[in-house]
């Protein structure tokens, strides 16, 4: 006999048993399950507005709420499609945690998204994105174009617009329009374009992007141009390293170009710039 | 950020058997802007003495010429050249001085002592406090990741050739986990009779 019958309570636990109340747990205590896009927020009223006055402790210290977060990465629009090159390194701070990250995330075959900003926030809605594409794609039966997928990407971080989302994303695809890139971020900024550039390391890229930029490139140009414009940018810039990652978005779909590593560019890009001097 | 931070540097010095090394990286960046890639942080002091001052880069050079001149009136006044434990408490004494609007520089000294060619290693903080370890000593961005490596690395005895492998690898593979330092490396290997300086080639990135 149990404790509950001695005490002459019957049925004691049998509403906890009941898969209802599993059910209503699953619900409000665990909305991302079914609903990628619901995210905890601060337990307060407008989060938005009311979550900047928690950027500080009791003695006015900053509470790390902002992750920054190095990164170069770039993309642009040429006669043969659209090339997309990122580098690999990850920090904290000044530590570097990993020189061999994937900051070009494949959504499908079609579609590729390069991740800059906080690597948790673009991780996390490049997969709800490809989630979201491959649902259109079931229920239309076509693929999403880029346009649209981009706009789902900015309208579903625009929900949290000025509570601490972190990312600047291109995406890049080929649709029924033909090649497209779009640049998105957390802001709620969305637009398309022939050249862009994301990052700490950004501003060293596009001198060398802009430079050698021309509609009429060849592939083999169009990569190298990529190419070198990471590799200026992680010699440069403390916050980007490790490997030169170059993609391709053709007509048939996206192909992987070369992984190089950034210490392997420089001796080669430096033999070649010793071989110039020498032949003048 | 800390000011010491602000420029980026790491720096390493060992023991070996009757011999010292001293290391640090090439970098002088602002932030994260890579300005130069041939910034040198380590001095000569005397021949057989060397004194290395990571931190910020403008109190490394300012450092440097208040210590030659300070270290020069006292060769000149006493007339014999000075030796590292004796330098290394000038350095300690002239920092703190500045206890209170400190310069930003963790010297690092290395040498051997002018009579009896005794391996010397010493390092200390921005206000002066020495510290003598038996081993090795580290300063700069990337000292947390010196210590791991040098902790596994060094082992007493080295001759000059291991001591040599032992502190490039400790500090190559240290400054490739820290962001603001690297691009290029200097190793000195003190020894009684010679001093050989290397140009390590390393990750640009």
């Amino acid at each position: 006999m149990s404790l509950a019958e001695v005490c002459g309570i019957k049925e004691f636990d049998s509403s906890f048993n009941s898969h209802t109340i599993y059910q209503n747990d699953v619900n409000n205590l665990c909305m991302n399950f079914t609903n990628n896009l619901e995210l905890g927020v601060p337990p307060f009223a407008n989060p938005a507005e009311n979550l900047s006055r928690f950027t500080k402790d009791e003695a006015g210290r900053d509470i790390k709420m902002k992750f920054d977060h190095g990164t170069t990465t770039l993309g642009f629009m040429y006669q043969g499609g659209v090339v997309l090159a990122v580098d690999s390194r990850a920090t904290g701070g000044q530590f570097i945690g990993s020189q061999t990250m994937k900051k070009i995330v494949e959504i499908n075959d079609f579609l590729l998204g390069t991740l800059a900003g906080g690597a948790a926030d673009c991780v996390y809605w490049d997969r709800v994105l490809a989630k979201q594409c491959r649902m259109y794609e079931l229920r239309n039966r076509e693929r999403i174009s880029v346009a649209a997928a981009s706009k789902l990407m900015a309208n579903m971080v625009y929900n949290y617009k000025g509570m601490g989302l972190s990312m600047g994303m291109m995406l890049a695809g080929w649709d029924k329009r033909g090649p497209q890139l779009y640049y998105v971020d957390s802001e709620g900024t969305r637009t398309p374009g022939k050249v862009f550039s994301v990052g700490s390391g950004s501003i060293y890229a596009f001198g060398v992007l802009d430079s050698g930029y021309q509609w009429d490139l060849t592939d083999e140009e169009a990569y190298d141009l990529g190419r070198r414009a990471i590799y200026h940018a992680t010699h440069r810039d403390a916050y980007s390293g490790g490997i030169v990652r170059v993609y391709h978005m053709k007509s048939t779909g996206w192909i992987l170009i070369d992984n190089n590593d950034c210490n392997d560019l420089h001796y080669k890009y430096q033999e070649e710039k010793e071989n110039l001097e020498n032949n003048v | 950020m800390s000011i010491l931070a602000y420029n980026g540097g790491a720096m390493v010095a060992m023991k070996g058997e009757n011999c010292v090394s001293i290391a640090a990286d090439r970098r002088f960046g602002i932030q994260a802007q890579t300005v130069a890639t041939n910034f040198q942080k380590i001095f000569e002091m005397g021949p057989h003495l060397y004194v290395g001052l990571p931190g910020l880069a403008t109190d490394t050079q300012t450092v440097m010429e208040k210590l030659r001149f300070r270290k020069n009136l006292y060769e000149l006044k006493e007339n014999r050249r000075i030796s590292p434990k004796v330098f290394s408490a000038m350095l300690s004494n002239m920092l703190y001085e500045k206890r209170f609007g400190p310069f930003f520089v963790e010297p690092v000294v290395a040498g051997l002592d002018p009579k009896t060619y005794e391996p010397f290693i010493c390092n200390m903080d921005l206000i002066g406090c020495i510290n003598l370890p038996t081993d090795f000593v580290v300063g700069g961005t990337a000292s947390a990741q010196l210590y791991g490596m040098c902790e596994a690395l060094w082992e007493p005895n080295l001759g000059p050739d291991d001591l040599f492998e032992t502190t490039s690898q400790a500090l190559i593979n240290a400054f490739d986990r820290d962001a603001i330092s690297g691009w290029g490396a200097t190793v000195y290997i003190i020894e009684k009779d010679k001093v050989t300086i290397k140009n390590l080639k390393t990750r640009m990135d």
